[in-house]
């Protein structure tokens, strides 16, 4: 129902929504539950177990009850807070977890069944027959549980992410927050002021009140006017800071356009990452609901929900409202209420010393035990005494007192402390560095408290930042706070304690019961605590009910831990730019688009594009293509784009020197003007990687690494040279995307390179010398990867484009053309060349053959550890080539004929394969035990996922020219 | 997190690889028997508290950094450069 | 007390009055024939296997906490048995047996639930090294099935197959893979323990190993000595800790691993599903949640949290992959802390110390092994030899070079 006159509402914007298909209207500045309760509606959700009536408990992001799906244009969202989704035109909300209507929720049947239901009986049944478990109770528990719904849609929205850095982070805008952000603003300070609610002001705008001797909605109106005026002060609402990390770092998620018609490009939400040198905690206080008999009907309302929804919202949630509740606080509700016309029933106050005169019943000394109303509160029964006394109400406004929202200073470990005279946590100082707690969220509950704890946190931070500030404090109340503990009422029937999770006073003390007497162990035992609110309406009380059935204090018994984020935090929003190819970045080659321009399919190479195959016409599969580029490469030339492998460019009187120590074999006496192949290992002695250093001159040399292993090769010579030799003279940076370079190769190779240089050279097998390209300066290296005469041609990353396209036509007037990975692999395989697929960091040279690589006559990285006894001897794979008649596959194992097939009898496995045309037979390269000792054996393959079986011959690995004559040609 | 680099200043986590505990830094000399380098490679510490490793500025200035700093705080005392190290 | 669907039933109309503890709260005697230190999942499994598979119940479990507090109550839940190197296989093997009759056996419905889980892989390479494990599985007489992308697009209709940095190949569909609710696999271990004579003993940290001449001879704890005639060391996240009151130096580094709740949503996961180019894991719990996992935040800790460098590629892996979940909210996340070995491979063996036996080194993989490791480290104790499936995971298998490293990262501790 609408009161006149209040409210901080825009009456002049009506704005018309839909909830369970119905339409309702409200005004800018709602939230979707003033508005549903401004329209009388009271029932707005099912609860999670036992599918109970709920309507909305607080005004706040804590809410457990009040969780909707809010349906967009392309997709929905669950569990969505009726009390912070903002209303706007055209909103279309749903209620959820509920089968049927929301009116005649079917599995409300659940209910009746809760004794059965208690704590943790699903531990002690579904076990008979076993297969029913999986067959039939698990899938019904699935199919029940669970509370909102994803469409199952991909979520098309727009979300962000972004950093911020700050001298003083402010977190809530409540009257210590405001204060805070004020005196540090003024000080100068780089403020942030993140405010959750799309107002700031925080209870200043539920309970009024003055400040200075101003209306406090006014007092925040001048305070938000200076702020937002002061260029170091930036002001950030609807932003939920969600947790504390190292060293001043804060997530932060802005709710960016969820109060707005979706519009294209309008992101919903933004997750900030907030680095703050001094962090101010003015979060408030949550108030807590009181455990008593049947107290989650829609109309039980916490009694500060109540005056949040009179005061900013003008709206009354009945209209016969009952208080009850231990703090004289509380009664502000009752009179403000009576004050716009409402009518009160009565007070209850368990305090038996509580003030009893009002303008209307008081009962002090006593308590509600019950409550009645099928789908909202009708009526309420009290205990005074003896006696028993029925009121009639439609509205009951509860308070148990309030807890510090301390959740950011338990982030990292911080354990709260039991205030006795608060009968709350409050955060112990200093748990997160730089973070300081203060006003209600550090157990000052006065809104002078408020201002004064506020003010002086700032001053400390800005004092700290070596800046001076004097902000006068305004006066307010200060009144004390005073309060009886009351967690929960004896009496018939179930009493909640969790909402969300259904957890009643009866499951904690069954915990107890069953021996599940930690807090850790009561909350994993119930789920208490578990629930999207994370317990912030029931941990105190649970843990209060706990201590009690297991005769200890609550500081004995200890709380579970606060973990963020504090609220929910959606999954697109903190993987903003995750989606679709923004989650890896893209490298693409100079040959890229000429590649794309023949049609050539790009695949994923690490973070590279390269091309598969370069399709003719009349080709229908990449065999087609890949078997006449083998042909193509072994008959006349190929040419493929190498760029992506690391270079790494050393320089410096000690560069031969430190590549003998990062080398297995020996670069100090390398020519110039000629290339090495070299084999890198790790310090445990196992392969790193491999590749070709050419020596450019006396001091100089460009290493190469593989394409996966350059920026782990970069790291791992960074860390050697700087670990071990930091005194030699050498020096090394990685020119990777400095130099396009091709790889030309076949036996019309030489011709086609002469073809491009200025002056031709006559470079030998494993030859490297600067040359002219077309007025540019390059480098051409005499080395190949297939087998055939090949040579490699760079050039500065500009012209790599142009020399491709170049080199691709005039190839073609040869005979040959481009060729892509796929022929680049068989024409690897085909000369056993290795790649990471063997050399998969569990081999070692031994394995590989090169053992008589790893000189004797140098110490080398991973030389000593590689001579530990495991990796040695017959026992172990070695590298093969294997040969067949048949289709194999990488990735099968391998087995004597003749043996059973299973782990004990493995003989080893296929890392590669290809059907070679230049062979004319199936080819693989595999690791088998002893393998060197077995060439010319059979042995059988057995891929059971692809249902081969094949008998394979175990051969040299090199099946190509194995004595090279084609290379030196 | 945050961690504090001598070249560059204060940086995000996320320019920074982490290697390994200070061990690294103790190469065995040549010849040496395995169980030294078993020692080096492999058995750490593993301190609850303060300790020293290793983290490569990779996304910044390419040094390595050795970090004192507490495995249980994450707070972080020192930073020094590998290469410019007190013995 | 044996529990029952009728049990349920019939204390359900009484009140739930009758329900007894699921565990004793003894106080410690003076000595036992066996102490474990650790009561998480696999120290629990260890005395249950002592007392059932051996006879040998004079046994205490001593736990500084609360019992399944440590990594077995933070966990994705993931069981499966899905390793390719000999010595892993084999035990992940008998793991994965044991898992599937834990209900009846425990008396304990743990919600082993085997929806099947799928690797994903992006590459041909990729696809190579799956089929190599896929192989290796079946030849162990696991289960695994090659899926292409159609095949795992008839499974995960939700990927993101279309629009990805890195396009779907297909999968490994491992059928008996699956999840279980994981603080009852550390009850059902405990409650079955404690029946069979087990002392449970929590809020007991244990201060110092007692060795006279090479003997283990019993421990110091807050609660006073306990004598012991053997003594397992089964503390996964302060291995170092408790080891280095043997003298021993362990290959082990701490690490925090994070994982990731959401607030619960109908089904809509019904498989655990992996991406294969970043890290993140998902599966969806009986009550709703999402739970899922990347990797370690890669720096040694102890602080059992995280930061966001490592939160936010869960989440940008979990965008890419499968889109649909962006508007589930992640309601609560946590940090465990993880021995991070050098091949990624646990420990279960003897030590120098003649009647001290270390389990360790379980990096992120320890929650499946929870039966298995109990199983085997039972047989170490009582009989003094390794058990058939666990005879590779030895403590000096860094220095003779026998490694388990399925990962093939190396020695690096923070690889695996």
């Amino acid at each position: 129902m609408r009161i006149d006159g209040k409210g901080l509402i825009d009456r002049t914007k009506p704005v018309r929504f839909r909830f369970d298909g119905k339409d309702y209207a409200g005004y800018k500045g709602d939230t979707l539950a003033s508005a549903l309760l401004a329209n009388d509606v009271r029932l707005v959700g099912r609860s999670f177990k036992y599918h109970r009536p709920r309507g909305v408990l607080t005004a706040g992001s804590e809410e457990p009850n009040a969780l909707v799906e809010v349906v967009g244009p392309s997709n929905q969202t669950p569990n969505v807070r009726a009390t912070m989704q903002e209303v706007f035109e055209g909103l279309v909300a749903q209620s959820q977890n509920r089968l049927g209507s929301l009116r005649f929720d079917l599995l409300a049947v659940n209910d009746y069944l809760s004794p059965f239901l208690s704590a943790g009986f699903y531990y002690k049944t579904f076990m008979w027959p076993r297969a029913f478990w999986e067959g039939l109770y698990e899938p019904i528990i699935r199919r029940a549980a669970g509370l909102g719904s994803l469409s199952g849609k991909h979520d098309e929205g727009t979300y962000e992410k972004a950093f911020a850095f700050c001298d003083v982070l402010v977190i809530g805008s409540g009257p210590s927050g405001l204060m805070a952000a004020l005196t540090a603003g003024r000080a100068g300070a780089d403020v942030i002021l993140c405010e959750e609610s799309h107002a700031l002001g925080g209870r200043l705008l539920s309970d009024g009140g003055t400040i200075g001797g101003m209306a406090a909605a006014d007092w925040v109106a001048s305070v938000v006017e200076e702020l937002q005026a002061l260029p170091n002060v930036r002001i950030m609402p609807r932003t939920t800071v969600t947790g504390a990390y190292d060293h001043g770092t804060y997530g932060a998620l802005e709710r960016v356009g969820l109060h707005k018609p979706a519009r294209p490009n309008l992101p919903r939400e933004c997750f900030w990452r907030i680095v703050a040198k001094h962090a101010v905690l003015a979060s408030g206080a949550l108030e807590r609901p009181v455990a008593f008999p049947d107290n989650d009907r829609p109309g039980i309302m916490l009694a500060s929900a109540v005056r949040t929804y009179l005061n900013r919202y003008g709206v009354v949630p009945g209209k016969r409202v009952t208080l009850f509740a231990n703090t004289d606080q509380a009664r502000a509700t009752a009179r403000e209420l009576m004050a716009a016309g409402v009518q009160v029933a009565a007070i209850i106050d368990p305090r038996p010393d509580a003030f009893s005169v009002e303008d209307c019943p008081v009962h002090v000394g006593a308590e509600v035990i019950g409550s009645r109303g099928r789908l909202g509160l009708s009526g309420i029964q009290v205990r005074k005494g003896s006696e028993v006394i029925e009121i009639e109400t439609d509205c009951l406004a509860m308070s148990g007192g309030w807890n510090p929202t301390i959740h950011l200073t338990c982030h990292m470990n911080g354990r709260p402390r039991w205030d006795e005279d608060l009968a709350a946590f409050v955060p112990m100082a200093g748990a997160v560095p730089g973070l300081v707690a203060v006003g209600a969220a550090n157990g000052s509950m006065s809104t002078h408290g408020a201002l004064a704890t506020g003010q002086a946190a700032a001053v400390q931070a800005v004092e700290a930042l070596g800046r001076k500030v004097q902000v006068p404090l305004p006066e307010a109340e200060d009144a004390p706070y005073r309060l009886k503990a009351l967690w929960a009422v004896e009496g018939k029937g179930r009493a909640w304690l969790d909402f969300a999770n259904d957890v009643t006073t009866k499951d904690v003390k069954l915990a107890a019961q069953e021996g599940f007497r930690s807090v850790e162990h009561m909350k994993r035992y119930t789920t208490q605590g578990m629930a999207p609110d994370q317990g912030k309406n029931s941990n105190v009380a649970a843990l209060a009910v706990l201590a009690d059935a297991t005769g200890r204090g609550i500081a004995e018994t200890g709380v579970t831990t606060f973990r963020p984020p504090y609220t929910p935090v959606s999954i697109a929003a903190m993987g903003a730019g995750g989606r679709a190819e923004g989650f890896a970045p893209q490298r693409f080659l100079t040959s890229d688009q000429a590649s794309r321009d023949r049609g050539a399919p790009m695949i994923e190479a690490g973070l590279w594009y390269r091309p598969s195959y370069f399709p003719k016409p009349g080709e229908t599969t990449w065999r087609d293509s890949c078997d006449r580029e083998v042909e193509m490469v072994r008959q006349a030339v190929g040419v493929t784009d190498v760029s992506t492998l690391g270079k790494i460019d050393i320089q410096g009187k000690d560069a031969g020197r430190f590549l003998d120590f990062v080398y297995t074999n020996t670069f100090s006496t390398l020519p110039v003007g000629r290339v090495r192949y070299g084999l890198m290992l790790r310090e445990d002695g196992l392969v790193l990687d491999d590749g070709t250093s050419a020596r450019l001159g006396d001091d100089h040399y460009l290493m190469t690494t593989t394409t996966a292993a350059a920026g782990l090769v970069m790291r791992h010579l960074d860390f050697v040279h700087q670990a071990f030799c930091a005194d030699w003279q050498v020096r090394f940076i990685s020119v990777t995307e400095s130099w396009a370079q091709f790889a030309v190769a076949g036996p019309k190779a030489r011709a086609l390179v002469n073809s491009f240089l200025e002056e031709p050279v006559d470079l030998p097998f494993m030859g490297v010398a600067p040359v002219r390209i077309g007025g540019v300066d390059g480098r051409l290296f005499r080395i190949s990867f297939s087998g055939e005469e090949g040579y490699e041609l760079a050039v500065p990353t500009r012209f790599g484009e142009a020399l491709f396209r170049d080199l691709v036509a005039r190839a073609e007037t040869m005979g040959g053309g481009p060729y892509g990975m796929e022929a680049l692999n068989v024409l690897r395989i085909e000369k056993g060349f290795i790649t990471h697929a063997e050399i998969h960091g569990r081999v070692t040279a031994h394995d590989i053959g090169m053992a008589k690589m790893v000189s004797a006559k140098k110490d080398c990285i991973g030389k000593a550890a590689a001579t530990r006894p495991g990796l040695w001897g017959p026992e172990r794979e070695q590298l093969v080539g294997l040969k067949a008649s048949a289709p194999i596959s990488a990735g099968a194992h391998l087995f004597v004929p003749g043996t059973e097939v299973h782990r004990e009898t493995d003989q080893g496995y296929v890392t590669s394969v290809c059907w070679s045309p230049t062979v004319g037979a199936w080819l693989g390269l595999g690791f088998l035990k002893d393998g060197r000792a077995r060439l010319g054996e059979k042995i059988r393959l057995v891929d059971h996922l692809r249902g081969l079986d094949v008998i394979c011959e175990v051969c040299n690995p090199v099946f190509h020219d194995p004595e090279g004559e084609k290379l030196r040609a | 997190m945050r961690l504090t680099c001598p070249l560059c200043g204060e940086r995000d986590r996320r320019e920074f690889y982490y290697y390994g505990a200070e061990d690294y830094l103790h190469r065995p000399s040549e010849g040496a028997p395995l169980a030294e380098w078993d020692n080096y490679l492999h058995l750490r510490d593993n301190p609850a508290g303060v300790t020293k490793d290793l983290w490569y500025h990779e996304a910044g200035c390419s040094q390595w950094l050795l970090v004192t700093r507490n495995t249980v705080t994450h707070e972080s005392s020192a930073v020094e450069l590998v290469a410019e190290r007190k013995a | 007390m044996r529990y029952s669907g009728l049990k349920v039933i019939t204390e359900g109309l009484f009140g739930n009055k009758g329900w007894k503890p699921a565990w004793r709260e003894p106080s410690p005697k003076a000595e036992y024939d066996m102490v474990i230190i650790g009561g998480g999942g696999h120290g629990l499994s260890t005395a249950y296997y002592l007392a059932r598979n051996h006879g040998i119940t004079n046994v205490a479990v001593l736990e500084k906490g609360y019992l399944g507090g440590g990594n077995v109550g933070r966990n994705t839940t993931i069981v499966r048995a899905n390793y390719f190197l000999p010595g892993n296989s084999e035990f992940y093997s008998h793991s994965l047996k044991l898992w599937e009759g834990l209900e009846s056996e425990l008396n304990y419905n743990v919600m082993h639930s085997q929806r099947g889980l799928i690797n994903l892989f992006h590459s041909d390479g990729q696809r190579d090294a799956f089929v190599r494990r896929g192989n290796a599985m079946i030849n162990q007489g696991d289960d695994a099935i090659l899926l292409d992308r159609e095949g795992v697009r008839e499974h995960l209709p939700y990927l993101d197959f279309d629009n990805t940095r890195f396009p779907i190949y297909g999968g490994l569909l491992h059928p008996r893979g699956g999840s279980a609710r994981h603080d009852a696999v550390a009850w059902g271990y405990a409650r079955g323990a404690d029946r069979r004579g087990v002392d449970l003993i929590q809020n007991c940290e244990v201060t110092g190993i007692d060795i006279e001449g090479g003997v283990v001879k019993g421990v110091q704890t807050t609660r006073g000595v306990i004598r012991a005639k053997k003594v397992g060391i089964v503390v996964a996240g302060r291995s170092s800790q408790v080891a280095a009151m043997a003298g021993m130096r362990l290959p082990i580094e701490s690490h925090i691993l994070q994982a990731f709740v959401t607030e619960g949503l109908k089904p809509v996961i019904n498989h655990v599903v992996s991406f294969g180019m970043g890290h993140f894991y998902i599966s969806q719990s009986d009550k709703g949640g999402l739970v899922f996992g990347g990797d370690l935040d890669f720096y040694a800790s102890y602080a059992a949290r995280g930061n966001l460098p490592m939160v936010e590629h869960v989440m940008e892996a979990g965008m890419t992959l499968m889109p649909m979940i962006g508007r589930a909210k992640v309601l609560r996340s946590w940090g465990g802390i993880m021995d991070m070995s050098p091949d990624g491979s646990p420990v279960i063996d003897r030590t120098h110390v003649e009647g001290l036996y270390l389990n360790c080194g379980w990096n992120y993989g320890g929650f499946k092994a929870v039966p298995a490791s109990g199983w085997c480290m039972a047989h170490l104790m009582a009989t003094g030899e390794p058990h058939e499936v666990a005879r590779k995971f030895r403590l000096d298998r860094f220095s003779t070079g026998h490694l388990l490293d399925e990962e093939g990262t190396g020695s690096q501790h923070n690889l695996h």
